[in-house]
């Protein structure tokens, strides 16, 4: 740990020496911490905090798991396998656990729900899950919680998850895989507010549900921790009731265009697969994005946007989903935390593509910290 | 009237086989097999409680439709009943959720508040349309949008919404509130509200047929002027009709949250609404057509799911739906015509000339 801090420090001396003997014009390099942080052409910022005092904890896989004995059932929410977000990080935790903990893929079952389809839809689609011997069962997103909840007592010996979920009362054999998105969220609007030049950054909402206020309620604190001048423009896609905000890649591109309009340059989405049209419209106005659930620059799905992606907001729901899998072919619910956070790296920021340096870097390590020695409480609600 | 059975008859048929071919070509094209997809679709009926969530569907399927079928009788295009149900739903949850009754009372003023909500959001554009004569298509569709916006603004947590996890309800509505259903063992439970369907169609059926006020809607509905001259008031016409479509689509919601959901929540399905205005095409608005047409709308819906379930792509039922309305349209058509001809060829050897018959019949 300690070594590794020293390495960190040296690096981020040396950059800061190189800088400033080849580049004069180079602006924000001081790295120090005294005096605002004043970027020539970006937002006005605080000081930057104090270097991380530590790495997070990395829990270990402990010992060897075997699970070629489960038959894992997956229903996912409006969008399924391949919206390049949400469906597809939840995806990657099973195909991980095909590779890693030996799941036979063809003991694998994977059913997606539509955007208009009644609570008994999801019900049938559990329950034939469930008949056909899957178990454990996970269902992806909220929408699942009540349906889980019924099917769960009428098999009490399969294993159930909800990623998302959560229900009073539920049975025993129901586990709720729960996130602080706001945490990860706080640290992509530190990148968005030390990125952002027009001091005005975007944040398009899929749905204006209670999930993704909190995406924006810690997009929107994280930004105005850094640049209390910065502001921040919020445009949802869809109002409650309406799923389709999820799933809509033109509106997403038509929300994304008119926040740019009002002079947004750093565009963050939570928008599932209308995510698309989010890059597609920062990349026609040539401004930043940022991605969403999984690292999206990676993406195939989205790889034509990918070099205005300069960081995405990483819900590990393919960590939880491969955490959880494991638990159940170790038999062991009990070690798997509460809720999903920064402190277990169950959310966190991605760097793929080379967009965030080092200096950036510092910055949202030591926000980071904070956040997760308790310093900095990260608020669910968006105060407007 | 053997006749007419047979044109009755004869076009639905048609249609069905028609769009079962058509998708059988999209399978065949997108390299499924079709018999596997076929047997799919009819063996779910046997699973689990799919029969069972095929009954209540239809059920709320077919109030959709009574509600598009009474704007169908005198040319209305209703088609804001996908937002007169979604706020007659909201506001029923939410009264139902405040107040504790008798059972049966509970249950009752529940219905009426749906339905007069419903009705309430069909006010606007009947007023709009007798007075300003603005179109009901276009007021009823800028309705819809603004129900969604109100449906959306009503359940937020600082109105009536409650947090439950990342889901928001309103208030549960207490046990007297509640409609029990039919429990059919592990099958499941047959709402309650089923019985309410199919009343609503009975009553439908009586009124248009045996009332004088469903001669002058459909009298009305056929020629506008020729009523006027028997000397029905056209517009109060219009506005009734559009009311009682408005109160009808309120309480297409009703059968799940009364039996199965007990509030109002995030996860409250959407679009029985447009799907109503399908199956009253399908049904070409008759009670009988109606409920057939509301059984086949909701074994297609539920065979998503099956079709899902095989790896079959599951747009191919969303096809089928479509085609089935498109076809039915046509088949209609091709069937009257048929009619048409064949009456005139009659008419023709009975008088010894061949004069042209009028329509009117064929309706």
């Amino acid at each position: 740990m300690r070594f590794k801090r020293g390495v960190a420090v040296a690096a981020i001396a040396l950059t800061s020496v190189l800088s400033v003997v080849g580049c004069a014009k180079d602006s924000g390099s001081s790295n120090s911490g005294s005096g605002g942080g004043d970027n020539a052409t970006g937002c006005k910022t605080v000081d930057k905090p104090a270097a991380a005092s530590g790495e997070t904890t990395t829990t270990d896989a402990g010992a060897k798991v075997d699970g070629s004995a489960l038959k894992v059932g997956l229903a996912f929410d409006i969008g399924g396998r391949g919206d390049a977000s949400f469906n597809d990080s939840a995806a990657a935790g099973l195909d991980k656990a095909v590779s890693d903990i030996g799941v036979k893929k063809e003991n694998t079952k994977e059913l997606t729900a539509t955007d208009q389809e009644s609570e008994d839809a999801k019900l049938t689609r559990l329950r034939q899950l469930a008949q056909e011997g899957h178990n454990p069962i996970v269902s992806v997103g909220f929408a699942y919680s009540d349906a889980t909840a019924k099917i769960a007592a009428e098999f009490p010996n399969t294993q159930f998850a909800v990623v998302d979920g959560f229900v009073d009362n539920a049975p025993a054999n129901v586990t709720f895989l729960g996130f602080a998105e706001q945490e990860g969220s706080f640290l992509v609007g530190v990148i968005a507010a030390l990125k952002s030049e027009s001091c005005t950054i975007g944040f398009v909402g899929g749905v204006n549900v209670p999930l993704i206020q909190k995406f924006q309620a810690g997009f929107q604190q994280g930004v105005e921790t850094v640049a209390p001048d910065a502001k921040v423009v919020s445009k949802y896609i869809t109002e409650a009731g309406d799923l389709t905000g999820f799933a809509d890649a033109p509106k997403g591109q038509v929300a994304a265009k008119g926040l740019i309009d009002q002079g947004a340059d750093v565009v963050y989405h939570a928008a599932g697969a209308s995510g698309k049209g989010v890059f597609a419209a920062a990349k026609e106005a040539n401004v930043q994005a940022i991605g969403v659930d999984s690292d999206q620059y990676n993406q195939k799905t989205v790889a034509e946007y990918k070099d205005v992606i300069i960081t995405s907001m990483l819900k590990r729901v393919d960590v939880a989903v491969f955490d959880y899998i494991a638990a159940v072919a170790s038999n062991n619910l009990t070690g798997l935390p509460p809720v999903f956070d920064l402190k277990v790296d169950g959310v966190g920021y991605s760097t793929s593509g080379g967009k965030i340096d080092d200096e950036t870097k510092g910055w949202v390590e030591a926000y980071k910290q904070q956040i997760i020695e308790g310093k900095i409480k990260v608020s669910d609600t968006p105060s407007s | 009237m053997n006749a007419r059975l047979r044109s009755s008859l004869l076009a639905p048929g048609l249609a069905i086989v028609f769009s079962a071919v058509l998708c059988a070509v999209v399978l065949l094209v997108s390299g499924a097999n079709p018999a596997s997809a076929l047997g799919a679709m009819i063996g779910q009926v046997g699973e689990g409680q799919v029969a069972v969530d095929i009954v209540n569907s239809t059920a709320i399927y077919m109030l959709a439709a009574l509600a598009a079928a009474i704007g169908f009788q005198m040319n209305l295009l209703n088609i804001g009943i996908e937002g007169q149900y979604r706020v007659g739903a909201l506001v029923a949850a939410i009264v139902g959720g405040a107040i504790v009754l008798p059972p049966v009372l509970h249950w009752l003023v529940i219905l009426v508040v749906a339905a007069v909500a419903g009705a309430a959001w069909a006010t606007l554009p009947a007023i709009l349309k007798v007075t300003r004569g603005v179109h009901e298509v276009l007021s009823t569709i800028m309705m819809n949008a603004i129900a969604f916006g109100l449906a959306a603004y009503l359940i937020r947590r600082d109105q009536f919404g409650i947090l439950v996890g990342n889901n928001v309800s309103t208030e549960p509505i207490a046990d007297s509130g509640q409609v029990p259903g039919i429990e059919i063992g592990d099958r499941g439970t047959v709402f309650g509200l089923v019985f309410l369907a199919v009343v609503a169609a009975a009553v439908y059926g009586v009124v248009m047929n045996r009332t004088r006020f469903g001669f002058e809607l459909k009298a009305s509905g056929l020629s506008p002027t020729a009523a006027a001259a028997g000397g029905v008031n056209a517009k109060k016409m219009i506005v009734v009709s559009l009311l009682v479509s408005g109160a009808v689509a309120g309480l297409v919601g009703m059968p799940e949250i009364l039996g199965r959901d007990h509030a109002y929540t995030l996860n409250f399905a959407s679009g029985y609404g447009f799907a109503g205005i399908g199956i009253a095409l399908l049904g070409r608005n008759h009670p009988v057509g109606i409920a057939f047409g509301s059984l086949l709308w909701a074994f297609l819906e539920k065979a998503k799911g099956a079709l899902d379930n095989e790896g079959v792509p599951r747009e191919i039922a969303t096809i089928m739906q479509g085609s089935i309305v498109l076809s039915v349209v046509v088949a209609y058509e091709i069937v009257k015509r048929m009619e048409l001809a064949a009456e005139q060829r009659r008419v023709g050897q009975a008088t010894g000339t061949a004069e042209p018959v009028g329509e009117g019949a064929a309706k």
